[in-house]
């Protein structure tokens, strides 16, 4: 824990790699929550407006 | 239960406030017009939403909240031990992680939140002002986060406030926000960040509640602009 965190360093682009695999993961969390089927709570009823 | 009868004669029948008349004068009259038309409490408190609505993209502000809740109640039990606590003792060391994991459920939620806002365009059909107060609300987190970050009286809480000290100073505002003055540092992490971006959080979900949210980009019901 108390050692310094490897680097990516691609060019100009240099990060973390616990930062890299954070945002790795925030984007396949928004991917996920568009296309997961979101639960739903009552079907619909024939009268329901 | 009767309503009407003279005016003048308040009705003792029943505790419940009367819609304000259209022609009824004083500024307590207006303000409470005003609400009623801007926020009346079913779009407060709504038991139904729009089919586009079930989707998993808009639990993110709603978790975002959540986070922020606990940030603020494990906030309120630091400060009221202080630092010695929270370095050395068991349940201090709780407390401090529930604080530092909530803030980076905040910020990860909180930008999750963004991009759905942002490529959904979730300003349109009069929502730029709520769009608005939700990038305040991002700017002021980062503030209150910083703020943490050097008051955690630590020797990394040394090192970020000993390098801010020079970026801030680069910008010419190190006279009025200088990292390494604890006090302020402090003053601001516990007191007047975390209060604006809660009053902010507040409003930022009556605007929401008062718009509803807003229309799919391609849906053919699309409000005139």
């Amino acid at each position: 824990m108390d050692a310094p965190a490897p680097y990516i360093h691609l060019g100009f682009i240099l990060i973390s790699l616990p930062n890299f695999i954070l945002i790795c993961v925030m984007v396949l969390l928004f991917v996920l929550a568009l296309v997961a089927p979101f639960p739903s709570h009552r079907p619909k009823e024939p009268h329901d407006e | 239960m009767s309503s009407g009868g003279d005016p003048g004669v308040i009705d003792q029948t029943t505790t419940s406030p009367h819609p304000a008349a259209d022609d009824e004068p004083g500024w307590t009259a207006s303000v409470r017009r005003r609400v009623e038309k801007t926020l009346p409490i079913s779009e407060l408190l709504p038991t139904k939403q729009p089919a586009y609505v079930s989707s998993w993209v808009y639990v993110f502000g709603v978790v975002t909240i959540a986070a922020l809740f606990w940030v603020v109640l494990s906030g309120v039990v630091l400060a009221f031990f202080g630092a010695e606590w929270w370095h050395v003792s068991s349940i201090g060391h709780f407390f401090n992680s529930i604080h530092f994991w909530s803030v980076q459920m905040f910020f990860i939620f909180m930008v999750l939140h963004l991009w759905g806002q942002f490529w959904g365009a979730g300003w349109r059909d009069g929502r730029a002002k709520t769009w608005m107060v939700g990038v305040v609300i991002f700017a002021v987190s980062i503030g209150t986060a910083f703020t943490g970050y050097v008051v955690q009286l630590n020797f990394d809480s040394q090192w970020i406030a000993v390098n801010a000290k020079d970026a801030i100073n680069s910008t010419g505002f190190g006279g009025l926000f200088n990292a390494l003055n604890f006090g302020q540092m402090y003053g601001l992490h516990v007191m007047l960040f975390p209060i604006g971006v809660t009053l902010l959080v507040v409003l930022h979900i009556i605007q929401v509640r008062a718009k509803g949210v807003v229309r799919p980009i391609d849906d053919p019901l699309q409000m005139a602009p």
